[in-house]
């Protein structure tokens, strides 16, 4: 890796520094979209379909009209003028893949419940809301399709037109008679079937939108909590046909995303063409239970797994068959889910046969999407969850399979068979550490004396050993993967006249602390203090192009951008003071604000003067444009490789089935760590929800396709109560790929935890013969596999 | 009807329909939008605020519930002296990262520790079940509560 080059004597980045997003935050200062004030501004509220497929038969919005406050009453129909284009899916993952016309509003049939079908605009809120139960919609039903399985039939169409629920089947086989004459001769198979359950993102804050119209200039202003500004900004100016030139996006405090404000959303386009359409301001904040039925929702996946291994448990080949929800519509990357997870089926293991076949269905639910870890978190679930069904068939010890399978650390760079470059890892000390953190040799004694004294409550130790890919990602890999957009970042460093810095960057964060990182990363290479470093995003009109926050890409592509950026400003005031100085540039080094020449300390040049004379430009050298600034776009080389060991140890009550995490162990390597407060921070909230997966939440949805848990009553987020404190540590191997030596951290521990939890489960109930629990392991499940296991002859 | 409440020390008189909530009332009457709604079954606790000293989701509570009664809400709580301890204690300890959750969670916390100002990790766990956070996975939560705790002891002896 190229060693971090810094400016200053002493180093920023590395220390634990408290986040600057925070005294506004901690006061009530900081302003999320609901918080906005706009003068005028008219609300907006949906009727949605209570059928999950039905024909609109009639809508008579003539008594919701006349209700005091309400402006406007307006269905499908009448509103179908207002798009240029469909709500757009940007990534076509093959040729022939079916992506049925999306418009935010329904007009003819809805397809799932929750699905728009006329709109309400009002003077206020309550107005608004009270207005929809005037509205009156006649449905005739159609039939409903809501499994996988059922959809794979294509009995009954959640699209008739497409003649199939079939969205695209996509296949990675680089090798298949390899992969057949593996399972031929191998001396053990495990084949599984393990369901990814439907999840709800559940980000705090719930969706909101602020489409403000200047008519006079014929532009927009919309303000969105989303993780995208820049991303919508484009797909707005397309859906609606108004100039990129004339419309400004903004995210402002964003209140979590995970995903779900990873996309371009019916009400976004909505309150934007009402704007446009009525020449008034138009607000929308979703109601929590409106938002479980209408934001995407994650995973959702059927897999079937299958391992071939010799007689010493290394494995031969991974063969995986997956069926993936994409719900009624395709929605922003809807379809390229299940590819983020299709190159790592094999996790840390050094398997030489590969195959991987993703079949994308439609069902009448709400579309899924990218969730935390988007395609990782299932990968990694089945191949850790399998490995460890190998380890039982064998009669290996889980910790020994793995260390039996690793990607040899001489191996790295390594080519993997499903077609990677793994930029560097180290997997086995990360298991090591992992095992003695947890103190595994003692757990196991304490798990056999609870079994010989007859404990009804069973301990149990779960490891998972992940790899993901973050850092989204290199261009030209996103096209060979039909992907519509580059993965680049870009970054604006500017020293003002004061010799202050601005830094714009093209990331979005909502939670992540990037203006903490981005200008410590600055700071350091500088050489200056942090507090005159500022950092702009999140404006489209601030900084024009951005990729956004998203698939843990902002360090490892965005903060190198601004590292980058850094460096090209530097170059450039070099030449000034080389030219002040009367030196060549080659002559200068630089440290603490200071260029100096070489061997003779006194003669120095400040950088703040440097900004003085680019600004004044009175006495430039030739060729030197005036003014300090740099621009980067930068597109990184490959992804990054974060990896690490998981252990969950849970406590598993026979008699109700329920189960109590109470340990949890992680050793992480994201390479180098610019914040390690917010690395620990990043990997604690992704733990959570990745134990929240294992344990808690589910979408259940009845036959009919009614979502079944709407609110937070109802859907099991988990709260202080549910969750132990967590017990981290790290190993640190820097990434080649970018020149932080950084790899990504905002989706490892929800990739790591799921299988770490429900491989504690099934280890602590292994003397009942239970071979797996599917997610969530709700105390029913739990309690109704032992009593089945009794039931069989015990 | 018309109410009177003393918000953050400050007398307010303002008309509100009955059916209004008082978060509503904070948010949209009086301005203070730091208060914030995350759900509509008063399950997460991001609303939180404190009447008359006591903590209340202030999406559970009609604004003419709270009339002639004290609130303070997280405007309320740093002063000229800077930050509030519990306040400091969240950011030392990164307590918070989108901070969506962060007013409710504080508010929740200084009428907790009032109750009880040393308490063990499971209390701490255990006073902030109403209270729902996303991004910490509370482990840091936990943590700067109990450092206010630490900090607030100190402060009163």
């Amino acid at each position: 890796m190229t060693a971090l080059q810094t400016g200053s004597s002493q180093r920023v980045t590395g220390k634990r520094l408290l986040r600057r997003e925070d005294p506004e935050l901690l006061t009530g200062e900081a302003r999320f979209v609901d918080d906005l004030y706009q003068q005028d501004a008219l609300y907006m509220a949906l009727l949605r379909s209570p059928l999950a497929h039905a024909k609109i038969i009639s809508i008579d919005v003539s008594e919701a009209r006349k209700m005091p406050g309400v402006h406007e009453v307006l269905s499908g129909r009448d509103l179908r003028e207002e798009f240029s284009a469909p709500m757009p899916c940007a990534w076509p993952v093959t040729e022939d893949m079916k992506n049925p016309p999306h418009y935010p509003i329904a007009s003819d049939v809805v397809h799932y419940v929750g699905d728009a079908v006329a709109v309400v605009i009002a003077s206020d809120k309550v107005a608004a809301v009270d207005a929809l139960a005037a509205i009156d919609v006649k449905y005739e039903a159609l039939p409903v399709v809501t499994e996988l399985e059922e959809a794979l039939l294509d009995r009954n169409l959640v699209h008739p037109s497409l003649g199939t629920n079939s969205c695209f089947v996509w296949k990675l086989e680089p090798d298949r008679a390899g992969v057949d004459q593996a399972f031929a001769s191998a001396a053990h198979v495990v084949t599984n079937r393990y369901v990814q359950q439907r999840l709800i993102p559940s980000a705090l804050e719930p969706r909101g939108v602020l489409a403000v119209p200047h008519p006079y200039g014929a532009e927009y202003t919309l303000f969105s909590s989303t993780q995208i500004p820049h991303i919508l900004k484009l797909m707005l100016s397309t859906t609606l046909g108004i100039s990129e030139a004339k419309l400004r996006v903004v995210a402002p405090s964003v209140g979590g995303g995970f995903g779900s404000k990873l996309n371009v959303y019916a009400e976004e386009v909505l309150a934007l063409a009402l704007a446009r359409k009525l020449s008034k301001p138009v607000r929308w904040t979703e109601e929590r239970s409106e938002g479980a039925l209408t934001t995407i929702h994650g995973r959702g996946q059927v897999q079937e797994v299958e391992l071939a291994a010799d007689s010493n448990g290394r494995i031969t080949a991974v063969r995986v068959n997956i069926l993936a929800d994409m719900g009624a519509y395709l929605q922003l990357l809807t379809p390229g889910v299940p590819l983020l997870g299709a190159f790592l089926y094999h996790g840390q293991y050094d398997v030489p046969a590969y195959s991987f076949t993703c079949t994308g269905l439609f069902t009448n639910k709400t579309p899924t999407d990218a969730y935390r870890g988007a395609g990782r978190p299932e990968a990694t679930f089945a191949i850790e969850r399998s490995i460890d069904s190998l380890a039982r068939k064998i009669g290996i010890d889980p910790a020994e399979i793995r260390r039996r399978n690793f990607i040899p650390v001489d191996k790295f760079p390594y080519s993997s068979v499903p077609g990677l470059i793994f930029d560097s890892g180290n997997y086995e000390p990360a298991l090591q550490a992992a095992l003695e953190k947890v103190g595994y040799a003692q757990l196991r004694m304490e798990q056999e004396k609870r079994r010989t004294q007859g404990s009804r409550k069973h301990l149990g130790i779960g490891i998972s050993s992940y790899v993901e890919m973050c850092g989204l990602a290199p261009s030209k890999v996103l096209g060979s993967l039909r992907y519509s957009a580059g993965g680049w970042e870009s970054a604006t460093v500017r020293i003002l006249p004061t010799s202050k810095v601005q830094v714009t960057t093209g990331t979005a964060p909502h939670g992540q602390g990037h203006e903490t990182s981005w200008s410590m990363i600055v700071a350091d290479r500088l050489g200056v203090s942090l507090e005159d470093v500022e950092v702009l995003h999140s404006d489209t009109a601030v900084a024009p192009f951005g990729m956004d926050t998203y698939g843990s890409r902002s360090v490892a592509v965005g903060g190198s951008a601004v590292y980058l950026a850094t460096e090209k400003v530097l170059d450039k005031a070099r030449l000034i003071a080389a030219h002040k100085l009367e030196v060549s540039p080659e002559d200068l080094e630089y440290s603490d604000g200071m260029f100096k020449v070489k061997g003779s300390a006194e003669k120095s040049f400040a950088l703040s003067s440097v900004a003085l004379e680019a600004f004044t430009a009175h006495d430039l050298p030739d060729g030197i444009e005036p003014n300090l600034e740099a621009s980067v776009t930068w597109d990184p080389p490959n992804f990054t490789f974060p990896f690490g060991t998981h252990i969950a140890v849970v406590e598993v009550d026979e008699e109700t089935g329920d189960t109590r995490l109470v340990r949890y162990v992680s050793v992480d390597d994201v390479g180098n760590q610019i914040n390690p407060m917010i690395v620990e921070g990043q990997l604690e909230g992704g733990i959570a929800q990745g134990v929240a997966q294992a344990l808690y939440e589910e979408a259940a949805y009845d036959e009919q396709g009614n979502l079944l848990d709407t609110t937070f009553i109802e859907y099991m987020l988990p709260s202080a109560v549910e969750l132990p404190s967590f017990e981290l540590a790290s190993t640190v191997t820097p990434s080649p790929t970018n020149p932080l030596g950084v790899k990504g951290v905002g989706e490892a521990g929800c990739i790591a935890s799921p299988p770490a939890v429900i491989n504690a489960i099934v280890d602590a109930l292994s003397p009942f013969g239970i071979e797996h629990i599917d997610m969530p392991a709700s105390p029913q499940k739990v309690w109704s596999a032992i009593e089945s296991s009794r039931g069989d002859g015990k | 009807m018309q109410i009177t409440t003393i918000v953050n020390g400050r007398s307010f008189t303002r008309d509100v329909e009955p059916r209004t909530l008082l978060v509503h009332y904070i948010r949209d009457l009086l301005g203070l939008t730091g208060t914030n709604v995350g759900c509509d079954t008063s399950s997460c606790g991001a609303c939180t605020i404190l009447m008359n000293g006591e903590s209340v989701k202030s999406c559970t509570v009609l604004a003419v519930q709270a009339d002639g009664k004290e609130l303070t809400t997280i405007e309320g709580m740093a002063s000229d002296s800077g930050l509030h301890p519990i306040q400091k204690a969240f950011q030392e300890n990164h307590g918070l990262q989108c901070g969506y959750c962060t007013p409710g969670m504080i508010m929740a916390t200084a009428s907790f520790l009032k109750e009880n100002p040393k308490p063990t990790e499971a209390e701490v766990r255990e006073a902030l079940e109403g209270n729902l956070c996303r991004c910490t996975g509370y482990h840091n939560i936990v943590k700067s509560v109990l450092a206010a705790a630490e900090a607030m002891e100190g402060a009163v002896k």
